[in-house]
């Protein structure tokens, strides 16, 4: 075990994960976090929280995971590299490991200037990939970067994230083929709205062996609304939400319920896709859904591990 | 080269107000190539200012001058005889241009016209962009010569982030994905083994982050 964390029990024991997201909230209430952690609970096998996503500032991933460690559940801290140079990152992860953490995700984040502070300084002293490299060699010879010791175990499970469609796409797979030498041990990916491409994707993952090397997550957001569809398909760049999916949302009497199908549907077909270890529930700003998705697609009871 | 461009007319202005003879000091070197500080925009501020003062009834006495490069003693040294002369030198030159003067006259105000944006050329007529980022330990050869540190968003260095999409960057589709740009020339080259190799992280103390920079060439210091 490098971490003996729940996410990697369950991983290597070869059961399908199911991993959710827990955004903290724009202040201090850490009930915000627990009432989240309570709710989704039995529900996940880990849950991540997020590191000021879209560049608002909230409260930390660190601390939202101390929270939910304190209710049992087992949390991925998101590090973006975005905010902090090696020396916070470090030292942020000396402090995760020391508390009980036992789950990182590397990322780049999203930019500054998408942001409510879009003036700020960006850091990226380090990249989502010598982040990796940097926490692996943490864990596995107790160095910092600069090659000098680390008292003390740094157990931790490496997460990175994927984007199967972003572009280049034939970059796509040499990209993840990087963060697996690196030192990534599970990927949690973009989500998945365009089933073709991330069939085409995984087809080159597996034909280059990489679902043997690395467990993959595939990412799931349920749309709560029109609206939240016809964004996503035209805003948010790294997403594709094909037409016939925006339709659907369009024509349904219940836009909710359309949008719980969808993703218990989506769920289902990557149940059956070879290499695919498990998903990644992102419900954002909706976390009550999780349970009911995870549920009807087929998911609970969650092992014990 | 540097480019840069005139601050507000209002900031100026302002800057100025209370300087009563004012030498406007242009430069020949980058910034009358990019035309924001050599003869021609020392002579228009010269009117603008002129002007204003005239309709708000502050008088004002206006030296234009334009030297060959304000980043280099041997040319300020042509400013000795009159720099006591006026309240304030007003230097359309980059914020080299300017530093120098301080540092040359160090009883002198000097203020800046120009805001200084970065290293770059000119794309189109009337269009400058930037290509470099001062960081002090080239990795352009490995990146089959376009820059990710100054041109992309992110800075990464080991490829497009999840952002990159039909060649466009994340933060705004006007800008060029420089990951897609260096993956099409790698892929051109036949080099594309070059992206699968994990870019080290980068000593960031040879940039602007380890003080301010000095090179001495002992071949060249007399």
């Amino acid at each position: 075990m490098k971490s003996g964390s729940n996410l990697e029990r369950i991983l290597t024991g070869g059961h399908f994960a199911v991993t959710a997201e827990c955004g903290p909230p724009k202040g201090t209430l850490g009930e915000m976090v627990r009432r989240k952690g309570e709710l989704l609970k039995f529900y996940c096998d880990a849950l991540n929280v997020t590191d000021n996503q879209t560049a608002i500032v909230r409260m930390s991933s660190f601390s939202g995971c101390v929270l939910l460690k304190d209710l049992g559940i087992d949390p991925v801290m998101q590090m973006v590299v975005r905010d902090r140079n090696r020396i916070a990152i470090q030292s942020d992860i000396l402090g995760a490991a020391a508390l009980g953490i036992r789950n990182i995700l590397c990322l780049s984040g999203d930019h500054q200037r998408f942001g409510n502070h879009p003036q700020a300084k960006g850091v990226y002293d380090i990249d989502s990939i010598q982040l990796i490299q940097m926490v692996k060699r943490m864990r596995d010879e107790r160095k910092f970067l600069n090659g000098e010791d680390i008292s003390g175990e740094v157990p931790l499970f490496i997460g990175a994230a994927a984007n199967p469609f972003a572009d280049p796409f034939e970059f796509r797979v040499r990209r993840l083929a990087k963060k697996i030498k690196a030192g990534v041990d599970f990927i949690q990916t973009q989500a998945i709205f365009d089933m073709e491409r991330f069939l085409r994707w995984m087809a080159m993952v597996r034909d280059q062996g990489l679902d043997k090397k690395v467990y993959i997550l595939a990412g799931i957001i349920p749309i709560k609304s029109v609206g939240m569809a016809r964004y996503m398909a035209k805003n948010v760049a790294g997403i594709t939400v094909p037409k016939e999916i925006v339709t659907r949302m369009e024509q349904a009497k219940d836009a909710k319920e359309e949008g719980v199908k969808i993703a218990i549907e989506i769920i289902e077909q990557i149940k059956e896709i070879e290499g695919v270890h498990g998903v990644h529930v992102m419900a954002v700003a909706w976390e009550d859904i999780v349970p009911r998705v995870v549920k009807e697609a087929g998911l609970m009871p969650r092992p014990l591990v | 080269m540097i480019i840069a461009e005139r601050k507000p007319i209002k900031e100026i202005l302002s800057l100025t107000n209370s300087a009563r003879r004012i030498l406007i000091l242009g430069c020949k070197g980058c910034v009358t190539v990019c035309s924001a500080g050599g003869e021609r925009e020392v002579k228009i501020l010269g009117c603008i200012i002129r002007m204003y003062r005239k309709k708000n009834g502050k008088p004002v006495e206006i030296t234009e001058r334009t030297l060959v490069r304000q980043c280099d003693p041997e040319y300020l040294d042509q400013l000795f005889d009159s720099i006591d002369q006026f309240d304030a030198v007003l230097s359309m030159a980059c914020g080299v241009g300017v530093n120098f003067l301080a540092d040359k006259y160090p009883a002198t105000v000097c203020l800046p016209a120009l805001n200084t944006k970065f290293m770059g050329g000119s794309e189109a007529q009337g269009i400058w962009t930037e290509r470099c980022a001062g960081c002090g330990d080239c990795i352009l050869g490995l990146t089959g010569g376009v820059c990710p540190i100054a041109r992309c968003s992110k800075g990464l260095f080991n490829g497009p982030c999840g952002g990159s999409v039909n060649g466009k960057c994340e933060v705004n589709p006007d800008i060029p994905c420089i990951w897609q740009i260096i993956y099409d020339r790698l892929k051109l080259l036949n080099q594309l083994d070059k992206l699968d190799e994990i870019l080290p992280v980068k000593d960031w103390s040879v940039s602007s982050h380890g003080g301010p920079r000095k090179i001495v060439r002992e071949d060249l210091t007399i």
